[in-house]
């Protein structure tokens, strides 16, 4: 559904997005991960048709991004959230929403029924003719992904759908992401949260102004092998500390009445530690795993293309 | 070029409006001021300082330009605000991301500063018309209000004079990224009006058939001129990444 090959884009000298290559299939649920000025926005604003590439080639449904006879029907088959909520705030929740059904000229019917239908689903149909402006932060991320969706877009591009949101509105989308996946729409989103990439996505792409990575976030977890796991104990003193330098080698540090162990392969290695605690007389109360290995990789990628 | 897309992005712009209730005020201000305040200048005239038949009908005539310089001064308070507005509220990003093509967008929010302007306009030269006739009628002698001119001017001249104004406010709103620089740049359209109705009322320029044809074809020329200048200027890009 959507394929780049050497995707760039220069602003003057600088390189915003390097030679991206990257597919998404119809259906699959897509991450874009990086840090700050990494790229992200820039290769989702292109990708929606609303900056121009340097370089290279992409195709959203087919259809090229670089024609501009093309760019219009990109445009009708996507629904794009981005950073902002950008709403019309004097205006209702169901204004904001029937604004794009008809801008994108979606019969009333139809129209009236998904308005509905996403306020609904989003819990905004009891205040669907109160003034957006009054509205929270997350309530109006809400809205603002009704007016993403309310013309049943085959691609949806999604721009830190969930930053700053609490829990509960967080997960509100993470739901209706994982609904449009089970719809056999594609979802591209931008993010920080990888807990939320983990949760979500098939695959994702680590940028950091080129493409880092492309994976499934368990394929590309599975490639770290320097975690670090928390052991807390109902009371930690120096013979069990020893004990596990012992047993260890190195990577091993202690604060308060927990232990910090780095590890190379949890499942084998959490149970040893956890063994040779015992036997040295301590008394584990809990075992956490502190980095996820997507984290772990996303950090070590970022941090080596420094 | 869909017409029935720019009819969407005008009713949602001229709701936005309705609901700006500062904007409202000062489009109804203006008008209402011109409109009742001229024809009582008149009348103080007459009163105070005897002023002949004349004279006032020279007055009169001078005076119904302001129906072409009204309409070009309007659209400042709503085109300023089409894309520069939009990019301050940040819902700019998710309207250029949709189907609508730049002139759709160009032309639906052209309408939206139009016909408000415009029905604004209209009402002051209603107001003017009953208010001079009423105030002037004993000493001219006849009601001089609606005639010939007036009819061209309001038919004619006054959309095309609305319509320069609101395509210039328009480009000016999608260039700069500073409400009041819109504002600003965008009254730069009163100059060429200005001009006129400055000339009207130093008798250099007399409201009449043929002078009112020069005019209107003139405006006609530009207004043709500035749609297809709006189209070649407007950069979804530049207004993107570029504005702070």
């Amino acid at each position: 559904m959507i394929e780049t090959q050497g995707l760039t884009k220069r602003f003057g000298d600088l390189t915003a997005v390097n030679s991206v290559t990257l597919g998404v299939g119809e259906g699959e649920v897509f991450g874009l991960l990086g840090p700050n000025g990494a790229g992200k926005t820039t290769t989702m604003r292109m990708l929606s048709c609303l900056v121009s590439k340097s370089e290279g080639m992409a195709t959203v449904g087919g259809y090229d991004i670089g024609r501009a006879s093309d760019a219009e029907k990109i445009r009708g088959l996507i629904g794009v959230l981005p950073e902002s909520a950008g709403l019309y705030e004097d205006l209702s929740a169901r204004k904001n929403v029937e604004y794009y059904g008809k801008i994108h000229g979606v019969a009333q019917n139809r129209r009236d029924a998904n308005i509905e239908r996403l306020l609904k689903r989003l819990g905004l149909w009891d205040q669907r003719d109160t003034a957006v402006g009054s509205f929270s932060k997350g309530t109006k991320q809400k809205v603002a992904i009704a007016r993403a969706l309310v013309h049943d877009p085959k691609v949806v591009f999604l721009d830190e759908p969930t930053a700053n949101l609490d829990p509960e509105s967080s997960k509100t989308i993470r739901d209706v992401i994982l609904e449009l996946k089970r719809d056999g729409r594609t979802v591209f989103f931008n993010t920080h949260n990888l807990d939320e990439a983990q949760r979500v996505c098939d695959r994702v792409g680590i940028i950091k102004g080129r493409l880092l990575a492309v994976d499934s976030p368990a394929r590309l977890g599975n490639l770290e092998r320097h975690r670090r796991t928390a052991f807390q104990l109902e009371r930690l003193d120096g013979d069990t500390v020893a004990a596990v330098k012992r047993a260890r080698g190195g990577g091993v540090e202690a604060r308060g009445d927990t232990l910090y162990v780095d590890v190379e392969d949890p499942l084998r290695d959490n149970p040893e530690i956890v063994q040779v605690l015992t036997k040295a007389g301590g008394r584990v109360v809990y075992v956490t795993d502190l980095s996820s290995g997507l984290e772990a990789a996303y950090l070590r990628l970022v941090g080596e293309s420094r | 070029m869909k017409l029935w897309r720019s009819w969407v992005v005008a009713q949602n712009d001229l709701d936005v409006f309705a609901h700006k209730k500062y904007s409202l005020y000062s489009l109804v201000a203006l008008p209402a001021v011109l409109s009742v305040g001229l024809p009582v200048m008149l009348w103080l005239l007459i009163q105070r300082n005897n002023a002949s038949a004349l004279e006032v009908e020279v007055l009169l005539n001078a005076f119904a330009f302001i129906f072409i310089v009204l309409p070009s001064l309007l659209p400042t308070i709503l085109a300023s605000y089409s894309f520069v507005g939009e990019k301050l509220d940040r819902s700019l990003e998710p309207l250029l991301s949709t189907p609508a093509t730049d002139g759709e967008l160009l032309l639906g929010k052209g309408l939206a500063a139009f016909l408000p302007s415009l029905l604004a306009t209209y009402l002051g030269a209603g107001v003017f018309v009953v208010l001079a006739d009423q105030l002037t009628g004993a000493r001219v002698g006849f009601a001089y209000f609606p005639n010939a001119e007036l009819e061209a001017i309001l038919m004619v001249a006054a959309p095309l004079a609305c319509i320069f104004s609101v395509e210039v406010n328009v480009m000016i709103s999608s260039l700069v990224s500073d409400l009041r620089a819109a504002q600003q740049l965008g009254v730069l359209v009163l100059v060429p009006i200005g001009g006129l109705y400055v000339l009207a009322e130093t008798n250099f320029l007399s409201l009449s058939g043929v002078s009112l044809l020069v005019v209107s074809a003139f405006l006609a020329a530009l207004d043709l001129l500035l749609f297809f200048l709006g189209r070649g200027t407007f950069r979804r890009e530049k207004i993107l990444t570029e504005w702070k």
